[in-house]
């Protein structure tokens, strides 16, 4: 996903090394994934029904 | 020389009236304090007033008093009241505020101030019962509206008055504006002044777009990295109260922990010139802003001497330098025994860091966010200015409970709910504000006057008595627990503290 792929680090040279522990990474990976789709429709429940009004009329005065 | 890093933070809430055309947040702010007092300390107020007369927040550490600089305004008739675990709540530029009690620790700063947290949702739920049905106040732990205003985390450190201030700046502004990579809470889009919101999607932190200056005594506009406020509430021969502006409020307990914990440390090591390398940064706050932008924590940052740096080799060089600080001197001028374990906390989540920051989507708020937000995105195929994402990142630091996202998405706890709902109503043991917050419970009703470094008592008789409280670390339960304890009276107790 390119997305989740912009926040890695940059791969150098010296770190190709860790290329080897992907396999590993994205069979988590597969769970993170199932657990943030499930937590997606949970939160579904819970969010603004009008998200743009909501954004619109939070409005703060300055503080410190 | 090092000094106990006694510990507070302050934070600004924002805040929401629902339900109605005209909201007014001063109203709001007023009404959700007075609310919590009358169900939950009604000895409290409206007796207990703040006593302003040792503020002075114009003073410059830099050893002017500027007449010219916006000396926050000090709304005397708003709500402004003293809590008996030693807090101060109220209300400040039209935001409800709360001030944690002086802790001892890290540790101690997120139990009290997740306890802040649940006195401001009790005041939520005891706030509507004196609305109309169809309107609500809603608070927010975060800093910014998305529209250019911004509102703060303000956090305190006690150090030696003899540290050069000049220190304090250069290694200060250089921990400050790295720290970000693991302190940001996150944030769509930008308020960079001359910058289009869309030209950032998201960035690391709330804060950075509003910060100006290096070095300032300014809090509400042109935002210094290091604030100059000279105010220690304390002996002022012998401490300085360093007031730190910069950061983000934090959801994530982890978070909290880490921003707290890893500035005692530096500041500890800053009173004992104990930091093996000085970074110099060209432009410190664009450098700041940089940060805050650079999602893969990698972006390489210009030093004056024309060289460059990574925000994480910033933090990786402080924090060995912590290790090896605390392996030779202890731990009694970085935070107590609790630094040790900031240190290991701190060293895994710059090893993850280094690595993946997604593995920290439990413990730092700016990946917690983004991991959901971003997920969000993908399932609906949306664009980063879409409305419902921005609605998430406020939704995100909403505090009711059913509607918080920060509550939802599990991130790591490291404080007991035990400690918590203790620390709403007591204060810690291991500082000044137990010697405040006991008194206040035992005699509340003859308080007239409180502040951090004194409380004023109206014993019955004329004068009012005031006792001061110079020294953070003293009037702990240990120094006073069984005089407060033995004594019935404050009359009693002001007799056995002048013997």
């Amino acid at each position: 996903m390119a997305e989740r792929e912009h926040i890695k680090r940059s791969g150098t040279p010296a770190e190709s090394d860790e290329v080897e522990d992907l396999p590993e990474t994205s069979e988590s990976g597969e769970k993170l994934k199932a657990d943030m789709d499930d937590l997606l429709d949970e939160i579904d429940e819970v969010l603004e029904t009008n998200a743009e009004d909501f954004v619109k009329s939070y409005i703060q005065k300055g503080g410190q | 020389m090092a000094v106990p890093k006694t510990l507070g933070v302050e934070t600004e809430y924002g805040i929401v009236l629902r339900g109605t055309d005209d909201p007014n947040p001063i109203s709001a702010s007023s009404l959700l304090i007075n609310a919590y007092l009358a169900v939950r300390e009604p000895q409290s107020q409206p007796r207990v007033s703040w006593d302003f007369e040792d503020e002075s927040p114009a003073r410059d550490a830099r050893g002017e008093t500027a007449l010219s600089a916006l000396a926050p305004s000090i709304e005397t008739h708003l709500v402004n009241a003293v809590l008996t675990n030693g807090a101060r709540y109220y209300v400040d530029h039209a935001h409800p505020e709360y001030s944690t009690p002086e802790c001892a620790d890290a540790h101690s700063i997120v139990v009290h101030d997740r306890a802040g947290e649940e006195i401001l949702i009790e005041s939520m739920r005891a706030a509507s019962t004196m609305l109309r049905p169809e309107q609500e106040i809603v608070v927010y732990k975060n800093n910014s509206d998305g529209k250019g205003n911004s509102y703060g985390c303000h956090e305190n450190y006690l150090m030696d008055r003899a540290t050069p201030f000049g220190q304090i700046v250069h290694h200060g502004i250089a921990h400050l504006i790295t720290r970000q990579i693991f302190t940001g809470a996150g944030k769509v889009g930008t308020e960079l002044p001359g910058m289009n919101r869309g030209e950032l999607p998201y960035q690391l932190t709330q804060r950075a777009d509003f910060f100006e200056e290096q070095v300032g005594l300014e809090t509400t506009l042109k935002r210094p990295i290091i604030n100059t406020r000279d105010e220690p509430h304390a002996d002022a021969r012998k401490y300085r109260r360093l007031h730190v502006i910069a950061g983000d409020a934090n959801m994530s307990e982890v978070a909290t922990y880490l921003k707290v914990g890893t500035t005692a440390i530096v500041l500890g090591m800053v009173e004992e010139s104990a930091i093996s390398r000085m970074w110099h940064f060209a432009d410190p706050v664009r450098a700041m802003q940089q940060i805050s932008a650079d999602l893969s924590v990698d972006a390489l940052l210009d030093l004056d001497d024309g060289s460059r740096v990574r925000a994480i080799d910033v933090q990786e060089a402080l924090c060995e330098d912590a290790r090896a600080f605390i392996e030779k001197r202890g731990t009694e001028a970085v935070g107590g025994p609790v630094a040790i374990d900031v240190v290991d906390r701190w060293a895994s989540t710059l090893d993850s860091l280094r690595r993946d920051p997604m593995e920290l989507a439990s413990s730092i708020d700016w990946i917690a966010k983004y991991r959901l937000l971003d997920a969000y995105r993908e399932r609906h195929g949306l664009q980063w200015d879409d409305a419902r994402l921005a609605a998430m990142d406020l939704q995100y630091h909403d505090l009711r409970p059913d509607r918080s996202l920060a509550r939802r998405i599990g991130l790591e706890t490291i404080v007991s709910q035990a400690a918590v709902d203790e620390a709403v109503t007591h204060p810690p043991i291991d500082t000044r504000a137990y010697f405040r917050g006991e008194c206040l419970r035992k005699w509340g009703d003859q308080i007239v006057a409180a502040n951090w470094d004194s409380l004023v008592f109206d014993v019955g008789i004329e004068p009012l008595r005031r006792i001061p409280m110079m020294e953070p670390t003293r009037g702990t339960r240990d120094h006073v627990g069984s005089v407060l304890e033995e004594c019935d009276t404050p009359l009693e107790l002001l007799e056995r503290l002048r013997s």
